[in-house]
């Protein structure tokens, strides 16, 4: 059922004391609703620097493709979310050129080569592809934003698939039905203290070191990439965040948000809006994905 | 500020850091500075010589305090940390423990004068050597670090935890001593901001986190060390608390299990799991070093006895090597025999039923609709016999020997041939309903799943083609595709003979990742519990993460393993061309138990209600409970 038919459901039963008996505006009537819910993926993003902080080390970009004909290419898409960190606006300048050189490289050496008419199997594969990508905006930083880091959780979709590459505390999440499920690990201290249960969640959230990773783009040659491949969620969406939203934000309330949104943009701006109502002590950054049923 | 004045002209630079005193610089009229040892987070340590003894060169370390703390309390607690560090040092007596001579204030910095120990500390060592440390070595070295913790941890009135056991706090003297050095300042962090905190934490135990420092923490910091020098894995380099993921012995096998057991048990995550006290863990090295023939030669060799731990339920002779899969089927097993021939046996007895007789070896697993079942020959043909009696019911030619298992997907049955086809037959008629072409012979099982058919051939190309026969993609193994694919969530995974198991998106063919192996492979893999698994001619069985393609583990056998896995309940099940069936454990990898053939099992198992059925080379079929 689409959201088009959700909607002027309820304008067909308002509730008794509301009454309207005057005719409706014809800008209100809108267009028909459509046939049947659109195929295509639908994509929504945001960004807040939030109410505490006076500038933004956040970066996101996103990008999707479609075609269609008798030898169409699978869908695909490239969703790319950086927090930086470092004084002297280097988490800043961290954060958009890694978001940058990540984007450029998996660009060109995968969403090009879709459009290859004989495919090359001695390329590498898309998981060393967006490793090798991470690492490339690891030595950039290094060179040339001494003192700066950065988080950065890059997700390239191919097809069926969606293939993470991840450092850092940003979070994926898979949301639908089933509730919200983080598909990416936090490199922080407290995060690996927990997994080894020397901590509980409610301690972590509270403790002083928090906010330290062990893991980030910048910090030398000792970098780990996390990449693993997901199947797409058919009928659910795919998260990409900054710690400004999960870090303020409870995951139930992100999961109603997402669900109960008329599309994926108004999601995000709900999103944002919530972080920000709780205090919005960090930067906020979201990407927000919903791939139809086949 | 205060150093500018002391800076001697025409010196080299190497020490010329600001803020650190320059060689020349005399403290207390007695100390001349020679050059710098080390900096740390709030000290500098400098080679220096005691000028009360002006006929000899007595060398002693000057250890100063660098305050940076700009807050009074700071800069308070971390005078009082450096007169604790220089009380408690005053009061140590041990052979390992450098002593101390002097302890002064001068224009406002503190300056500890300790013994000065010639010789290098483990991690120049780690630096310099391209190998690891000999086990023997790391042994003697941990015994001796046990005895030093022994003596801090029963220090009067109060235990010393020494809180910063890691390569660079341990110096080996010129009489291949250990030497602790660096008594441990407590860190200091600052919360609130983000930050890293590379290159500091890789030995600290879990608990530290807490605010805990007790003697176990110690114990952690010493397993962590040994597991550095053991392995050369860096842990400021990995995810921290992470040496579980770094088995000792699947890095360097040369060590041996007892001294593996005794670091893991000393890097567990709750204190209450690693040893009671310094001296359980040296008694526990040194149990060790006498298992493994490192302190006393004399090894006890017990020879063990091939034997097999369990028994078999039956067992049934055919007239040659059984090489294929067998098929169980409404309480019967199907199996194709070298001798030409399809059996059929009682799956709880292995009675003989019937057998049936092609022209030709019988390499893949027959398949069963209704009332036939179906078997593939060399004799280039596809069989349908009936499930009671094995009366022939129809034959389909193809232009080469069958070899390939069989798929039978919504009334038809799917197939490779030699004769470089795949083959689409009705089940009941053994009608053509289409063939497809494929550039080499085709002996990969087909798998069919969303209308769509995956399958691999000889030349190494891999094919997906729909349900019609057309083809959607196609990618190139760069040997031969035996192995045959499965699909899981949407990701297609087969093995190649160019030693690798791929993963490929399934609805575009992209690679997502491979893994490379030791040999080729002709093994298909099975999946469980979001892992791959998969044998290799180089004799391993894998474990492999689905997602990403790490390794989890892996299990050595005597040869070559050409079969497929399979995997019940946690166990994985597969035959060697060693001879032996072996079940492991599915998370970890170890043996649970081995059955030993006569002959090299090359087929995949099958298992029904608990029972696990296979053949072997030595001519016979067997059925033992899983």
């Amino acid at each position: 059922m689409s959201f088009w038919q959700r909607i002027f459901g309820k304008k067909q039963h308002p509730s008794p004391d509301r009454v309207q008996t005057a005719p409706l505006d014809p800008g209100v009537l809108g267009k028909p609703p459509a046939e049947r819910p659109s195929r295509r993926v639908q994509i929504g993003a945001a960004q807040s620097t939030g109410m505490e902080r006076n500038h933004n080390e956040d970066a996101l970009f996103y990008m999707t493709g479609a075609s269609d004909g008798q030898e169409r290419l699978p869908d695909f898409g490239l969703f790319v979310v950086a927090d930086g960190m470092g004084g002297h606006r280097a988490g800043e300048v961290a954060s958009s050129i890694s978001v940058r050189t990540v984007a450029r490289r998996l660009m060109s050496d995968t969403v090009l080569h879709l459009f290859d008419l004989e495919p090359n199997t001695d390329a590498p594969t898309l998981q060393e592809l967006v490793q090798q990508a991470l690492e490339e905006a690891n030595a950039t930083v290094v060179d040339r934003v001494p003192g700066g880091g950065t988080t950065l959780t890059a997700a390239v979709w191919l097809g069926q698939q969606i293939t993470i590459g991840h450092v850092g505390d940003s979070r994926a999440y898979v949301i639908d039905r089933d509730g919200p499920r983080i598909i990416t690990r936090d490199h922080s201290l407290v995060q690996r203290l927990v997994e080894l249960e020397q901590l509980t969640e409610a301690e972590a959230a509270l403790h002083p070191q928090r906010n330290v990773l062990w893991n980030a783009i910048g910090q030398g040659a000792n970098l780990k990439v996390d990449v693993a491949s997901h199947p797409v969620p058919q009928g659910g969406y795919i998260l990409l965040c900054s710690d400004g939203l999960w870090g303020t934000v409870p995951d139930a309330d992100i999961q109603r948000l997402v669900l109960s949104a008329p599309d994926p943009q108004s999601a995000c701006d709900q999103l944002v809006q919530a972080a920000n109502a709780a205090g919005g002590p960090d930067n906020i950054t979201v990407i927000l994905v919903y791939f139809p049923t086949e | 500020m205060r150093r500018t004045t002391r800076t001697l002209e025409g010196k080299t630079g190497e020490t010329g850091q600001l803020g650190q005193m320059q060689p020349g610089v005399t403290l207390q009229d007695r100390y001349l500075v020679l050059g710098v040892l080390g900096t740390g987070g709030m000290s500098s340590v400098y080679k220096g010589r005691d000028l009360h003894f002006p006929n000899v060169t007595k060398l002693v370390a000057i250890k100063e305090m660098i305050n940076m703390a700009a807050d009074p309390t700071m800069y308070e607690m971390v005078v009082r940390n450096f007169e604790r560090e220089a009380d408690l040092l005053a009061t140590l007596s041990h052979p390992a423990i450098p002593r101390i001579y002097d302890y002064f204030t001068q224009d406002s910095s503190s300056y500890l004068i300790m013994e000065f120990i010639e010789g290098k500390d483990l991690e120049a060592m780690l630096r310099e050597r391209e190998d690891p440390q000999p086990e023997s070595q790391v042994l003697s070295w941990a015994i001796e670090l046990c005895d030093v913790l022994t003596y801090l941890h029963n220090h009067q009135p109060q235990p010393v935890i020494f809180r910063d056991m890691k390569p660079s706090n341990i110096m080996i003297d010129h009489h291949a001593h250990i030497r602790l050095i660096d008594f441990g300042i407590a860190r200091v962090f600052q919360p609130g901001q983000k930050g890293t905190m590379i290159g500091t934490e890789g030995y600290s135990p879990p608990e530290q986190y807490r605010g805990e420092a007790s003697p176990a923490g110690d114990l952690y910091a010493l397993g962590a060390t040994l597991h550095h020098l053991l392995t050369r894995r860096d842990p400021r380099a990995e995810a921290p608390f992470s040496f579980a993921d770094r088995p000792i012995r699947q890095i360097n096998a040369a060590v041996s299990t007892e001294l593996e057991e005794v670091i893991n048990r000393a890097l567990e995550y709750d204190p209450k799991d690693r040893f009671a006290s310094a001296e359980a863990m040296k008694n526990a090295l040194m149990t060790a070093a006498r298992q493994t023939g490192l302190l006393v030669s004399a090894k006890t060799a017990a020879v063990m006895q091939p034997r097999n731990e369990v028994q078999e339920l039956w067992a049934f002779e055919c007239e040659d090597e059984i090489r294929g899969s067998p098929l169980f089927h409404n309480g019967a097993i199907y199996v194709g025999c070298y001798d030409n021939n399809l059996y059929a046996l009682n799956a709880k007895s292995g009675e003989f039923q019937w057998k049936y007789a092609t022209e030709g070896g019988i390499a893949g697993r027959p398949a069963a609709f209704d009332d036939l079942v179906y078997v593939g020959s060399e004799d280039h043909r596809l069989h349908a016999v009936t499930l009671s009696r094995g009366k022939l019911v129809w034959t389909y030619y193809t232009e080469g020997p069958i070899r390939s298992s069989l798929t039978v997907w919504e009334g038809h049955i799917f197939f490779g041939s030699d004769d470089n086809h795949i083959h689409v037959v009705n089940v009941a008629n053994g009608r053509r309903v289409w063939r497809a072409e494929a550039a080499a012979p085709v002996r990969s099982t087909p798998y069919i799943v969303d209308e769509r058919v995956y399958y691999g051939c000889e030349s190494g190309d891999f094919y997906c083609v729909d349900i019609k026969g057309e083809m959607k993609w196609r990618f190139r193994a760069k040997r031969a595709v035996t192995s045959s694919p499965i699909m899981v969530e949407g990701i297609i995974y087969f093995g190649s003979m160019d030693w690798t198991l791929y993963a490929l998106e399934a609805e575009g063919g992209w690679q997502l990742w491979r893994f490379r192996m030791g040999k080729p492979t002709i093994s298909s893999p099975c999946y469980a519990e979001g892992r791959v698994f998969i044998g290799c001619a180089d004799g391993n069985i894998y474990a492999v993460e689905a997602r990403n393609s790490r390794e989890v583990w892996r299990f050595q056998t005597e040869h070559q393993v050409t079969g497929s896995p399979v995997v019940h309940e946690d166990s994985v099940y597969i035959g060697s061309v060693d001879g032996s069936l072996y079940c492991l454990d599915m998370r970890s990898g170890r043996k649970r138990w081995q059955f030993r053939t006569g002959g090299p099992i090359t087929g995949t198992p099958v298992i029904a209600n608990n029972i696990l059925y296979f053949g072997s080379n030595d001519h016979k079929m067997y059925a033992l409970l899983a």
